[in-house]
């Protein structure tokens, strides 16, 4: 494969697109200058980390470090679950379910696709089997937190008709059921949209990034159908685990609704 | 019979009492006196500790969906699980008599819950416990939306069921109509605490 080598000039050249974000903000007077600079910085550095990271991770190449790194992923985005949550569970519950349903949900369509699609030697290649995992990871993370939060307001905005139900003898999982459909649809709507736009509204990142890395536009195209859906596997399994967790926390063995398990105000 | 013994939860003191089968028992208070939080927790809808039991059998040895279909709870502000009145009802024979019985018109029942007035829901409601024939009946202010007419009606069709009563009414008028209707005991919640009048 050939391709145009950066060097830190271009990225510096680049980078002047962000200050000029910056100088725009200050004659707008949007206050966002700071937030520009130091979000870019942040992004640097996270990446440049992340580079030296990765490069040491494959040159390893030992299981161990890599289920480490992929540990050290998952409780990451369990953190970012528990910043998405307003008025919802109580955050060590919230980390508690989203860190379990993405550990699973992602874990398994990953050694699924090592398995069976992509197939690599070692099959735990790190090369492969962690940027898999953040994809997947990434995009599961958006509908578990999207799931649990809508939940948890759900369930406060429709107590009556739940308790409605609970009243005349329902049993928990039915009366919960309306408002699990809608979280579930809410929750999974985005990755719905996401394979909807791609390729006709957006060029999606990785495919992008392989492109420009040289590698011919039809096998970029193939890459990034796998890991769509992959994501959309993903997703789904981690949502639908989260959500139904969700359900039963939110609710006892005698079939109560328990609001008194969310934060308090 | 219907017995209570020891009942507490945050906010309610012991509640203890029996009431015979197909008894009536007006469970008067001021607003945030507890009457509902002891409605609810009879209906097993919050945790609670102490023992309840009905017909001997003790409401811990069966399911909590079992017990409420047993114990029916209609709170002052009744919930929709669905767009249509009728989509909460199953048996359409007795639906039907009881629309006429509550002055409810059959054409309301597939027009949106949210175009319906307060009293409409509350009458929809209440037929809606009735018609599981429950052995007992929790009402929690179950005609305060509505007119004389209608509050009679109510009255009247609540009394039929032949159901153990416990009737929470802030309306003193109404409590003298049930009495007089039927032998009553007077339950009072007062901050909490349960007595029962003399």
């Amino acid at each position: 494969m050939d391709y145009v080598n950066l060097d830190t000039f271009d990225l510096a050249l680049g980078a002047l697109l962000v200050l000029g974000n910056a100088a725009l903000s200050l004659a707008l007077k949007l206050r966002l200058a700071g937030s520009f600079l130091i979000a870019a910085l942040r992004m640097t550095a996270q990446l440049l980390l992340m580079g030296y990271i990765l490069t040491t991770l494959f040159a390893l190449a030992s299981p161990l470090w890599t289920t480490l790194a992929a540990l050290f992923m998952v409780a990451f985005a369990g953190r970012e679950v528990v910043a998405r949550q307003d008025k919802g569970f109580p955050p060590l519950i919230a980390y508690g379910l989203g860190t379990t349903s993405m550990l699973m949900a992602a874990s398994l369509v990953t050694l699924f696709a090592l398995n069976t699609q992509i197939q690599p030697q070692p099959w735990y290649d790190p090369r492969y089997a962690l940027p898999l995992l953040g994809m997947i990871l990434g995009n599961c993370m958006t509908g578990v937190a999207l799931g649990l939060q809508s939940l948890t307001r759900s369930v406060q905005d429709r107590r009556l008709a739940i308790e409605a139900q609970l009243c005349l003898g329902a049993e928990r999982h039915q009366a919960m059921l309306p408002i699990t459909r809608d979280v579930l649809r809410t929750a999974l709507m985005p990755i719905i949209n996401a394979m909807s736009a791609t390729g006709l509204v957006a060029l999606p990142g990785m495919m992008t990034g392989q492109i420009l890395a040289g590698v011919p536009p039809m096998e970029a195209v193939k890459y990034q159908l796998l890991v769509m859906f992959l994501i959309a596997g993903g997703t789904a399994l981690g949502v639908v685990t989260a959500v139904m967790g969700g359900v039963y926390l939110l609710t006892d063995h005698r079939h109560r609704l328990r609001l008194d398990r969310l934060a308090a105000d | 019979m219907f017995s209570v013994k020891n009942l507490t939860r945050p906010g309610l003191a012991a509640v203890s009492f029996d009431l015979p089968t197909g008894a009536l028992a007006i469970l008067q208070g001021h607003s945030g006196a507890g009457k509902t939080l002891l409605l609810r927790a009879l209906a097993d809808l919050d945790p609670t500790v102490g023992e309840v039991s009905l017909d001997g059998q003790s409401r811990d040895s069966m399911s909590g969906p079992s017990w409420r279909r047993r114990v029916v709870y209609l709170p002052a502000e009744p919930g929709w699980w669905a767009e249509r009145p009728i989509d909460h009802f199953t048996d359409g024979a007795a639906l039907a008599a009881g629309l006429a019985a509550l002055r409810l018109s059959d054409d309301i029942m597939t027009r949106p819950i949210r175009e319906l007035s307060t009293g409409e829901r509350q009458r929809l409601a209440l037929l809606r416990g009735l018609l599981v024939k429950p052995p007992v009946l929790l009402l929690d202010e179950p005609t305060a939306a509505l007119d004389e007419d209608a509050t009679l009606a109510a009255e009247k069709m609540v009394l039929d069921s032949g159901a153990t009563l416990l009737w929470a009414s802030h309306d003193r008028a109404q409590a003298a109509r049930l009495a007089a209707a039927r032998p009553a005991r007077h339950f009072v919640m007062d901050h909490g605490s349960f007595r029962e009048a003399a």
